[in-house]
Protein backbone atom coordinates (compact mmCIF):
# COMPACT_ATOMS: atom_id res chain seq x y z
CA UNK A 1 0.00 0.00 0.00
CA UNK A 2 1.28 3.40 -0.95
CA UNK A 3 1.62 5.96 1.84
CA UNK A 4 1.81 9.76 1.74
CA UNK A 5 4.85 11.41 3.22
CA UNK A 6 6.15 14.95 3.35
CA UNK A 7 9.70 15.06 2.06
CA UNK A 8 12.12 17.24 0.16
CA UNK A 9 12.95 16.21 -3.39
CA UNK A 10 16.39 15.06 -2.30
CA UNK A 11 14.90 12.93 0.48
CA UNK A 12 12.60 11.33 -2.05
CA UNK A 13 15.52 10.51 -4.37
CA UNK A 14 17.57 9.04 -1.50
CA UNK A 15 14.56 7.09 -0.25
CA UNK A 16 14.00 5.76 -3.77
CA UNK A 17 17.62 4.62 -3.94
CA UNK A 18 17.21 2.88 -0.57
CA UNK A 19 14.15 1.06 -1.88
CA UNK A 20 15.97 -0.01 -5.07
CA UNK A 21 18.98 -1.16 -3.00
CA UNK A 22 21.67 -0.84 -5.70
CA UNK A 23 24.87 -2.88 -5.51
CA UNK A 24 27.20 0.09 -5.87
CA UNK A 25 26.74 3.84 -5.41
CA UNK A 26 29.54 6.34 -5.97
CA UNK A 27 29.24 9.50 -3.91
CA UNK A 28 30.76 12.94 -4.24
CA UNK A 29 28.93 15.92 -2.76
CA UNK A 30 27.88 18.91 -4.81
CA UNK A 31 25.09 21.37 -4.11
CA UNK A 32 22.15 20.90 -4.56
CA UNK A 33 22.45 17.09 -4.88
CA UNK A 34 24.67 16.64 -1.78
CA UNK A 35 21.74 15.72 0.44
CA UNK A 36 20.84 12.76 -1.76
CA UNK A 37 24.14 11.09 -0.94
CA UNK A 38 24.14 12.30 2.65
CA UNK A 39 20.76 10.70 3.33
CA UNK A 40 21.57 7.59 1.34
CA UNK A 41 24.91 7.20 3.18
CA UNK A 42 22.89 7.10 6.41
CA UNK A 43 20.88 4.19 5.00
CA UNK A 44 24.16 2.43 4.20
CA UNK A 45 25.51 3.15 7.70
CA UNK A 46 22.29 1.89 9.27
CA UNK A 47 22.53 -1.34 7.29
CA UNK A 48 19.24 -0.73 5.49
CA UNK A 49 20.82 -1.52 2.10
CA UNK A 50 23.49 -3.92 0.85
CA UNK A 51 25.10 -1.16 -1.19
CA UNK A 52 28.83 -0.69 -1.48
CA UNK A 53 29.13 3.09 -1.08
CA UNK A 54 32.26 4.34 -2.83
CA UNK A 55 33.34 7.74 -1.58
CA UNK A 56 35.58 9.26 -4.23
CA UNK A 57 37.67 12.41 -4.58
CA UNK A 58 35.83 14.01 -7.51
CA UNK A 59 32.86 13.51 -9.81
CA UNK A 60 35.22 12.34 -12.53
CA UNK A 61 36.13 9.49 -10.20
CA UNK A 62 32.50 9.00 -9.20
CA UNK A 63 31.53 8.26 -12.80
CA UNK A 64 34.69 6.16 -13.27
CA UNK A 65 33.73 4.10 -10.23
CA UNK A 66 30.19 3.72 -11.60
CA UNK A 67 31.55 2.55 -14.95
CA UNK A 68 33.88 0.01 -13.32
CA UNK A 69 31.17 -1.30 -11.01
CA UNK A 70 28.63 -1.48 -13.81
CA UNK A 71 31.05 -3.35 -16.09
CA UNK A 72 31.71 -5.70 -13.18
CA UNK A 73 28.00 -6.51 -13.22
CA UNK A 74 26.38 -4.46 -10.47
CA UNK A 75 23.24 -2.34 -10.36
CA UNK A 76 24.80 1.11 -10.07
CA UNK A 77 23.42 4.52 -9.17
CA UNK A 78 24.74 7.98 -8.35
CA UNK A 79 23.64 11.60 -8.22
CA UNK A 80 25.25 14.90 -9.11
CA UNK A 81 24.71 18.50 -10.19
CA UNK A 82 26.16 21.23 -12.39
CA UNK A 83 29.97 21.44 -12.35
CA UNK A 84 30.06 17.91 -10.98
CA UNK A 85 28.23 16.65 -14.04
CA UNK A 86 30.51 18.75 -16.22
CA UNK A 87 33.53 17.11 -14.59
CA UNK A 88 32.03 13.71 -15.41
CA UNK A 89 31.57 14.65 -19.03
CA UNK A 90 34.58 12.77 -20.37
CA UNK A 91 33.20 9.54 -18.92
CA UNK A 92 29.56 9.97 -19.92
CA UNK A 93 30.01 8.73 -23.51
CA UNK A 94 32.16 5.89 -22.15
CA UNK A 95 29.23 4.70 -20.03
CA UNK A 96 26.83 4.84 -22.97
CA UNK A 97 29.16 3.31 -25.55
CA UNK A 98 30.10 0.46 -23.20
CA UNK A 99 26.32 0.00 -22.79
CA UNK A 100 26.37 0.29 -19.02
CA UNK A 101 22.96 0.70 -17.36
CA UNK A 102 23.90 3.31 -14.74
CA UNK A 103 21.08 5.41 -13.25
CA UNK A 104 22.06 8.93 -12.24
CA UNK A 105 19.89 11.63 -10.71
CA UNK A 106 20.91 15.07 -11.94
CA UNK A 107 19.72 17.77 -9.60
CA UNK A 108 19.83 20.57 -12.15
CA UNK A 109 21.98 23.58 -11.36
CA UNK A 110 23.64 26.43 -13.24
CA UNK A 111 27.22 26.16 -14.48
CA UNK A 112 29.85 28.70 -13.47
CA UNK A 113 30.80 31.48 -14.04
CA UNK A 114 29.71 33.48 -12.15
CA UNK A 115 29.39 30.90 -9.39
CA UNK A 116 25.75 30.09 -8.80
CA UNK A 117 24.21 27.16 -6.96
CA UNK A 118 20.64 27.53 -8.18
CA UNK A 119 18.59 25.81 -10.82
CA UNK A 120 18.93 25.88 -14.55
CA UNK A 121 19.42 23.20 -17.16
CA UNK A 122 22.81 24.12 -18.57
CA UNK A 123 24.30 21.06 -16.86
CA UNK A 124 22.06 18.32 -18.28
CA UNK A 125 21.68 20.11 -21.63
CA UNK A 126 25.46 20.32 -21.81
CA UNK A 127 25.63 16.54 -21.98
CA UNK A 128 22.57 15.88 -24.11
CA UNK A 129 24.83 14.40 -26.83
CA UNK A 130 26.51 11.83 -24.58
CA UNK A 131 24.23 8.92 -25.49
CA UNK A 132 22.36 8.90 -22.18
CA UNK A 133 18.59 8.62 -21.97
CA UNK A 134 17.32 11.80 -20.27
CA UNK A 135 14.09 11.91 -18.27
CA UNK A 136 12.82 15.20 -16.81
CA UNK A 137 10.62 15.45 -13.71
CA UNK A 138 7.98 18.07 -12.96
CA UNK A 139 8.02 17.50 -9.20
CA UNK A 140 9.35 15.18 -6.50
CA UNK A 141 6.57 12.67 -7.15
CA UNK A 142 7.61 12.37 -10.78
CA UNK A 143 11.29 12.25 -9.89
CA UNK A 144 10.46 9.26 -7.68
CA UNK A 145 8.50 7.53 -10.43
CA UNK A 146 11.12 8.37 -13.07
CA UNK A 147 13.97 6.86 -11.04
CA UNK A 148 12.01 3.66 -10.44
CA UNK A 149 11.25 3.41 -14.15
CA UNK A 150 14.83 4.34 -15.11
CA UNK A 151 16.11 1.41 -13.05
CA UNK A 152 14.01 -0.83 -15.26
CA UNK A 153 14.50 0.92 -18.63
CA UNK A 154 18.30 0.96 -18.47
CA UNK A 155 18.86 -2.80 -18.66
CA UNK A 156 15.97 -3.76 -20.94
CA UNK A 157 17.00 -5.93 -23.86
CA UNK A 158 17.60 -3.63 -26.79
CA UNK A 159 18.43 -0.69 -24.49
CA UNK A 160 21.43 -1.30 -22.18
CA UNK A 161 22.08 2.41 -21.79
CA UNK A 162 22.64 4.76 -18.86
CA UNK A 163 19.73 6.96 -17.80
CA UNK A 164 19.81 10.45 -16.33
CA UNK A 165 16.83 11.58 -14.28
CA UNK A 166 16.69 15.37 -14.07
CA UNK A 167 15.15 17.26 -11.15
CA UNK A 168 15.17 21.04 -10.62
CA UNK A 169 17.70 22.07 -7.98
CA UNK A 170 16.27 23.77 -4.87
CA UNK A 171 12.86 24.31 -6.50
CA UNK A 172 12.24 20.57 -6.13
CA UNK A 173 15.34 19.25 -4.37
CA UNK A 174 14.91 21.37 -1.24
CA UNK A 175 11.15 22.00 -1.19
CA UNK A 176 8.94 19.79 0.92
CA UNK A 177 6.22 18.07 -1.02
CA UNK A 178 3.60 15.52 -0.12
CA UNK A 179 4.67 12.44 -2.04
CA UNK A 180 2.94 9.11 -2.39
CA UNK A 181 5.62 6.55 -1.61
CA UNK A 182 5.33 2.91 -2.62
CA UNK A 183 6.19 0.05 -0.32
CA UNK A 184 9.76 -1.25 -0.46
CA UNK A 185 8.68 -4.64 -1.79
CA UNK A 186 6.50 -3.02 -4.48
CA UNK A 187 9.52 -1.08 -5.76
CA UNK A 188 11.73 -4.16 -5.51
CA UNK A 189 9.23 -6.26 -7.40
CA UNK A 190 8.82 -3.63 -10.11
CA UNK A 191 12.51 -3.03 -10.80
CA UNK A 192 13.19 -6.77 -10.53
CA UNK A 193 16.40 -8.61 -9.93
CA UNK A 194 19.33 -7.08 -11.79
CA UNK A 195 20.89 -9.43 -14.32
CA UNK A 196 24.05 -8.01 -15.88
CA UNK A 197 24.78 -8.50 -19.57
CA UNK A 198 28.47 -9.42 -19.86
CA UNK A 199 29.88 -8.95 -16.36
CA UNK A 200 33.64 -8.70 -15.92
CA UNK A 201 33.32 -10.77 -12.76
CA UNK A 202 32.04 -13.76 -14.73
CA UNK A 203 35.46 -15.38 -14.85
CA UNK A 204 34.15 -18.40 -16.77
CA UNK A 205 33.24 -16.15 -19.69
CA UNK A 206 35.97 -13.52 -19.73
CA UNK A 207 35.47 -10.37 -21.80
CA UNK A 208 37.50 -7.24 -22.44
CA UNK A 209 35.82 -3.86 -21.85
CA UNK A 210 37.15 -0.67 -23.39
CA UNK A 211 39.42 -2.00 -26.12
CA UNK A 212 40.89 0.19 -28.86
CA UNK A 213 38.44 0.69 -31.71
CA UNK A 214 39.78 2.58 -34.71
CA UNK A 215 38.49 3.61 -38.14
CA UNK A 216 37.38 0.09 -38.98
CA UNK A 217 34.83 -0.37 -36.15
CA UNK A 218 34.30 2.85 -34.12
CA UNK A 219 31.40 4.06 -36.25
CA UNK A 220 29.59 0.73 -36.08
CA UNK A 221 29.74 0.80 -32.29
CA UNK A 222 28.50 4.40 -32.16
CA UNK A 223 25.69 3.51 -34.54
CA UNK A 224 24.74 0.71 -32.15
CA UNK A 225 24.36 3.37 -29.43
CA UNK A 226 22.25 5.55 -31.70
CA UNK A 227 20.06 2.60 -32.74
CA UNK A 228 19.59 1.63 -29.09
CA UNK A 229 18.67 5.11 -27.88
CA UNK A 230 16.32 5.66 -30.84
CA UNK A 231 14.54 2.37 -30.24
CA UNK A 232 14.52 2.85 -26.45
CA UNK A 233 11.39 4.97 -27.01
CA UNK A 234 9.25 1.87 -27.25
CA UNK A 235 10.91 0.31 -24.18
CA UNK A 236 10.38 3.52 -22.18
CA UNK A 237 6.71 3.33 -23.14
CA UNK A 238 6.48 -0.36 -22.25
CA UNK A 239 7.96 0.30 -18.80
CA UNK A 240 5.51 3.21 -18.40
CA UNK A 241 2.67 0.85 -19.33
CA UNK A 242 3.83 -1.69 -16.70
CA UNK A 243 4.12 1.15 -14.17
CA UNK A 244 0.56 2.24 -14.91
CA UNK A 245 -0.71 -1.30 -14.53
CA UNK A 246 1.03 -1.73 -11.18
CA UNK A 247 0.59 1.68 -9.61
CA UNK A 248 -1.97 3.59 -11.67
CA UNK A 249 0.22 6.54 -12.67
CA UNK A 250 0.39 7.35 -16.36
CA UNK A 251 3.59 8.41 -18.14
CA UNK A 252 4.46 8.99 -21.78
CA UNK A 253 7.29 10.53 -23.73
CA UNK A 254 5.45 13.84 -23.53
CA UNK A 255 2.63 15.07 -21.34
CA UNK A 256 -0.11 17.11 -23.02
CA UNK A 257 -2.10 19.40 -20.75
CA UNK A 258 -5.21 21.00 -22.27
CA UNK A 259 -3.71 20.52 -25.69
CA UNK A 260 -6.74 18.99 -27.49
CA UNK A 261 -8.15 22.34 -28.61
CA UNK A 262 -5.27 24.64 -27.65
CA UNK A 263 -4.43 27.56 -29.95
CA UNK A 264 -1.44 28.74 -27.94
CA UNK A 265 0.98 26.51 -26.07
CA UNK A 266 4.08 26.56 -23.93
CA UNK A 267 6.58 23.72 -24.19
CA UNK A 268 8.68 23.26 -21.07
CA UNK A 269 10.74 20.83 -19.02
CA UNK A 270 10.71 20.02 -15.31
CA UNK A 271 9.04 22.25 -12.71
CA UNK A 272 8.19 25.10 -15.09
CA UNK A 273 5.70 22.79 -16.79
CA UNK A 274 3.82 22.67 -13.48
CA UNK A 275 3.73 26.46 -13.12
CA UNK A 276 2.60 26.74 -16.75
CA UNK A 277 -0.30 24.36 -16.08
CA UNK A 278 -1.39 26.68 -13.27
CA UNK A 279 -1.33 29.64 -15.67
CA UNK A 280 -3.28 27.62 -18.26
CA UNK A 281 -6.00 27.00 -15.67
CA UNK A 282 -6.27 30.78 -15.18
CA UNK A 283 -6.34 31.47 -18.92
CA UNK A 284 -8.92 28.77 -19.57
CA UNK A 285 -11.26 30.49 -17.07
CA UNK A 286 -10.93 33.61 -19.18
CA UNK A 287 -11.85 31.63 -22.28
CA UNK A 288 -8.32 31.53 -23.74
CA UNK A 289 -7.47 28.24 -25.41
CA UNK A 290 -4.05 27.65 -23.88
CA UNK A 291 -2.15 24.43 -23.29
CA UNK A 292 1.13 23.05 -22.00
CA UNK A 293 3.30 20.42 -23.59
CA UNK A 294 5.70 18.96 -21.07
CA UNK A 295 8.64 17.01 -22.43
CA UNK A 296 9.35 14.07 -20.12
CA UNK A 297 11.82 12.26 -22.38
CA UNK A 298 14.31 14.63 -23.97
CA UNK A 299 16.70 11.91 -25.18
CA UNK A 300 15.62 10.02 -27.23
CA UNK A 301 13.88 13.07 -28.67
CA UNK A 302 10.19 12.34 -29.32
CA UNK A 303 9.98 14.39 -32.54
CA UNK A 304 6.96 12.57 -34.04
CA UNK A 305 4.95 12.79 -30.84
CA UNK A 306 5.73 16.51 -30.44
CA UNK A 307 4.79 17.23 -34.06
CA UNK A 308 1.50 15.42 -33.52
CA UNK A 309 0.81 17.29 -30.27
CA UNK A 310 1.51 20.70 -31.80
CA UNK A 311 -0.14 20.19 -35.17
CA UNK A 312 -3.30 22.21 -34.47
CA UNK A 313 -1.70 24.89 -32.33
CA UNK A 314 -1.32 28.33 -33.91
CA UNK A 315 1.55 29.68 -31.84
CA UNK A 316 4.04 27.96 -29.57
CA UNK A 317 6.62 29.26 -27.11
CA UNK A 318 9.44 26.89 -26.26
CA UNK A 319 10.95 27.64 -22.87
CA UNK A 320 14.61 26.83 -22.34
CA UNK A 321 16.29 27.05 -18.95
CA UNK A 322 19.67 27.14 -20.71
CA UNK A 323 21.04 28.54 -23.93
CA UNK A 324 23.23 27.06 -26.60
CA UNK A 325 25.00 30.42 -26.66
CA UNK A 326 25.39 31.75 -30.17
CA UNK A 327 22.30 30.03 -31.51
CA UNK A 328 19.22 29.53 -29.27
CA UNK A 329 17.79 27.21 -26.62
CA UNK A 330 18.52 23.49 -27.12
CA UNK A 331 14.90 22.38 -26.64
CA UNK A 332 13.75 25.03 -29.11
CA UNK A 333 16.27 23.92 -31.74
CA UNK A 334 15.07 20.32 -31.57
CA UNK A 335 11.41 21.28 -31.59
CA UNK A 336 11.69 23.69 -34.49
CA UNK A 337 13.63 21.04 -36.39
CA UNK A 338 10.87 18.48 -35.65
CA UNK A 339 8.21 20.93 -36.87
CA UNK A 340 9.93 21.39 -40.23
CA UNK A 341 8.13 18.25 -41.42
CA UNK A 342 4.70 19.34 -40.13
CA UNK A 343 1.98 20.02 -42.69
CA UNK A 344 0.90 23.25 -41.04
CA UNK A 345 3.47 24.97 -38.93
CA UNK A 346 2.62 27.06 -35.88
CA UNK A 347 4.61 30.22 -35.12
CA UNK A 348 7.44 29.06 -32.86
CA UNK A 349 9.28 31.38 -30.52
CA UNK A 350 11.96 30.69 -27.97
CA UNK A 351 12.33 32.12 -24.48
CA UNK A 352 15.46 31.66 -22.41
CA UNK A 353 14.41 31.99 -18.78
CA UNK A 354 15.31 31.23 -15.21
CA UNK A 355 19.09 30.98 -15.52
CA UNK A 356 20.87 30.63 -12.20
CA UNK A 357 17.59 30.07 -10.39
CA UNK A 358 15.85 33.29 -11.43
CA UNK A 359 12.16 32.78 -10.78
CA UNK A 360 9.74 32.39 -13.61
CA UNK A 361 6.45 33.56 -12.21
CA UNK A 362 2.83 33.50 -13.21
CA UNK A 363 3.09 37.01 -14.69
CA UNK A 364 5.96 36.12 -17.00
CA UNK A 365 4.30 32.95 -18.21
CA UNK A 366 1.09 34.89 -18.77
CA UNK A 367 2.93 37.49 -20.79
CA UNK A 368 4.43 34.73 -22.95
CA UNK A 369 0.92 33.40 -23.69
CA UNK A 370 -0.26 36.95 -24.41
CA UNK A 371 2.63 37.41 -26.82
CA UNK A 372 1.55 34.25 -28.64
CA UNK A 373 -2.04 35.49 -28.85
CA UNK A 374 -0.99 38.82 -30.32
CA UNK A 375 1.28 37.17 -32.87
CA UNK A 376 -1.75 35.17 -34.05
CA UNK A 377 -3.82 38.38 -34.23
CA UNK A 378 -1.12 40.15 -36.21
CA UNK A 379 -0.67 37.12 -38.42
CA UNK A 380 3.10 37.15 -38.07
CA UNK A 381 5.50 35.45 -35.71
CA UNK A 382 6.99 37.37 -32.82
CA UNK A 383 10.79 37.69 -32.48
CA UNK A 384 12.19 34.16 -32.51
CA UNK A 385 14.84 34.32 -29.82
CA UNK A 386 14.04 36.06 -26.55
CA UNK A 387 15.32 36.20 -23.02
CA UNK A 388 12.64 36.76 -20.40
CA UNK A 389 13.26 38.22 -16.97
CA UNK A 390 16.48 40.02 -17.87
CA UNK A 391 16.96 43.72 -17.12
CA UNK A 392 18.03 45.40 -20.31
CA UNK A 393 17.61 48.66 -22.22
CA UNK A 394 14.77 48.42 -24.67
CA UNK B 1 39.69 -9.63 -44.40
CA UNK B 2 35.96 -8.86 -44.41
CA UNK B 3 34.87 -6.47 -41.68
CA UNK B 4 31.79 -7.24 -39.64
CA UNK B 5 28.82 -4.91 -39.80
CA UNK B 6 27.19 -3.33 -36.78
CA UNK B 7 24.63 -6.09 -36.21
CA UNK B 8 27.38 -8.71 -35.99
CA UNK B 9 29.54 -6.83 -33.47
CA UNK B 10 29.27 -7.40 -29.71
CA UNK B 11 27.49 -4.50 -27.97
CA UNK B 12 29.74 -1.95 -26.37
CA UNK B 13 32.78 -3.01 -28.38
CA UNK B 14 33.43 -5.85 -25.95
CA UNK B 15 35.97 -8.47 -26.86
CA UNK B 16 34.37 -11.80 -26.09
CA UNK B 17 37.06 -14.24 -27.19
CA UNK B 18 40.52 -14.20 -25.64
CA UNK B 19 43.56 -14.02 -27.91
CA UNK B 20 41.65 -13.00 -31.02
CA UNK B 21 44.33 -10.50 -32.04
CA UNK B 22 45.66 -13.40 -34.14
CA UNK B 23 42.67 -12.86 -36.42
CA UNK B 24 43.32 -9.15 -36.77
CA UNK B 25 45.46 -8.91 -39.89
CA UNK B 26 47.85 -6.01 -39.81
CA UNK B 27 49.96 -6.81 -42.86
CA UNK B 28 48.06 -4.25 -44.92
CA UNK B 29 50.30 -1.48 -43.56
CA UNK B 30 53.30 -2.90 -45.48
CA UNK B 31 55.03 -1.06 -48.34
CA UNK B 32 58.07 -3.41 -48.43
CA UNK B 33 58.17 -7.14 -47.87
CA UNK B 34 61.08 -9.41 -46.92
CA UNK B 35 62.18 -11.93 -49.52
CA UNK B 36 64.46 -14.82 -48.51
CA UNK B 37 67.29 -16.33 -50.44
CA UNK B 38 67.41 -19.79 -48.85
CA UNK B 39 70.61 -20.60 -50.78
CA UNK B 40 72.36 -18.03 -48.57
CA UNK B 41 70.42 -18.53 -45.30
CA UNK B 42 72.40 -20.35 -42.59
CA UNK B 43 69.34 -20.87 -40.34
CA UNK B 44 70.82 -18.89 -37.44
CA UNK B 45 67.24 -17.80 -36.52
CA UNK B 46 68.37 -14.22 -35.84
CA UNK B 47 65.53 -12.85 -37.99
CA UNK B 48 63.04 -14.95 -35.99
CA UNK B 49 64.36 -13.52 -32.72
CA UNK B 50 64.26 -9.91 -33.90
CA UNK B 51 60.97 -9.68 -35.79
CA UNK B 52 58.85 -7.30 -33.65
CA UNK B 53 55.63 -8.81 -35.01
CA UNK B 54 56.51 -12.47 -34.43
CA UNK B 55 55.71 -13.23 -38.02
CA UNK B 56 58.72 -15.28 -39.08
CA UNK B 57 57.54 -18.82 -39.72
CA UNK B 58 59.75 -21.54 -38.27
CA UNK B 59 59.04 -25.18 -38.95
CA UNK B 60 61.30 -28.05 -37.94
CA UNK B 61 63.76 -25.48 -36.55
CA UNK B 62 64.03 -23.87 -39.97
CA UNK B 63 62.99 -20.41 -41.14
CA UNK B 64 60.42 -20.65 -43.96
CA UNK B 65 59.74 -16.96 -44.51
CA UNK B 66 57.32 -14.42 -43.03
CA UNK B 67 53.59 -14.64 -42.35
CA UNK B 68 52.64 -11.73 -44.59
CA UNK B 69 49.22 -11.34 -42.92
CA UNK B 70 51.09 -9.66 -40.06
CA UNK B 71 54.42 -8.51 -41.54
CA UNK B 72 54.58 -4.68 -41.44
CA UNK B 73 57.63 -4.59 -43.70
CA UNK B 74 59.79 -2.85 -41.12
CA UNK B 75 62.97 -4.45 -42.43
CA UNK B 76 64.33 -5.38 -39.01
CA UNK B 77 64.83 -8.99 -40.18
CA UNK B 78 66.84 -7.91 -43.24
CA UNK B 79 68.90 -5.56 -41.09
CA UNK B 80 69.67 -8.17 -38.44
CA UNK B 81 70.52 -11.01 -40.83
CA UNK B 82 74.32 -11.39 -40.38
CA UNK B 83 76.23 -8.96 -42.69
CA UNK B 84 78.21 -11.73 -44.33
CA UNK B 85 74.98 -13.61 -45.16
CA UNK B 86 72.42 -10.97 -46.16
CA UNK B 87 69.81 -13.59 -47.02
CA UNK B 88 66.89 -11.20 -46.84
CA UNK B 89 66.17 -8.32 -49.18
CA UNK B 90 63.30 -5.89 -48.78
CA UNK B 91 61.33 -5.67 -52.00
CA UNK B 92 58.73 -3.04 -52.88
CA UNK B 93 55.27 -4.38 -52.18
CA UNK B 94 53.89 -2.91 -55.38
CA UNK B 95 55.98 -5.42 -57.40
CA UNK B 96 53.83 -8.23 -56.04
CA UNK B 97 50.53 -6.61 -56.97
CA UNK B 98 49.08 -8.04 -60.18
S1 LIG C 1 59.92 -6.97 -42.23
FE1 LIG C 1 59.68 -6.61 -40.02
S2 LIG C 1 57.68 -7.46 -39.61
FE2 LIG C 1 58.26 -8.28 -41.57
S3 LIG C 1 59.23 -10.23 -41.10
FE3 LIG C 1 60.84 -8.70 -41.19
S4 LIG C 1 61.10 -8.03 -39.10
FE4 LIG C 1 59.14 -9.09 -39.19
S1 LIG D 1 68.90 -14.07 -39.98
FE1 LIG D 1 69.44 -14.44 -42.08
S2 LIG D 1 70.69 -16.23 -41.99
FE2 LIG D 1 69.73 -16.10 -40.02
S3 LIG D 1 67.90 -17.37 -40.27
FE3 LIG D 1 67.31 -15.36 -40.79
S4 LIG D 1 67.52 -15.22 -42.96
FE4 LIG D 1 68.66 -16.99 -42.32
Amino acid sequence: MAKRESMTGNQVVAECMRQINPDVVAAYPITPSTEVMQIFAQSVADGLVDTELVTVESEHSAMSACIGASAAGGRVMTATSACGLALMWELLPVASALRLPIVMTVVNRALSAPINIHCDHSDSMGCRDAGWIQLYSENAQEAYHNIIQAAKICNREGVWLPVMVCVDGFIISHSIESVEMLEDDEVQRFVGEFKPRKPLLDVDNPVTYGALDLQDYYMEHKKQVDDAIQSSKSEILKVAEEFKKEFGYEYGLIDSYMMEDAEVAIVALNSTAGTSKYVVNMLRQEGIKAGVLKIRVFRPFPADEIREALKNVKAVAVLDRSSSYGTAGPLFLDIRSAMYEADSKPFITNYIYGLGGRDIGIDELRSIYEGLISSIKEGKPARTYNWIGVREKV
Amino acid sequence: MTLKNKEELPLGGLIEEAGNAAEYETGGWRTFRPVWDFEKCIQCLTCWIYCPDSCIIVEDEKVKGADLRFCKGCGVCANECPPKIRAITMEEEVKFKK
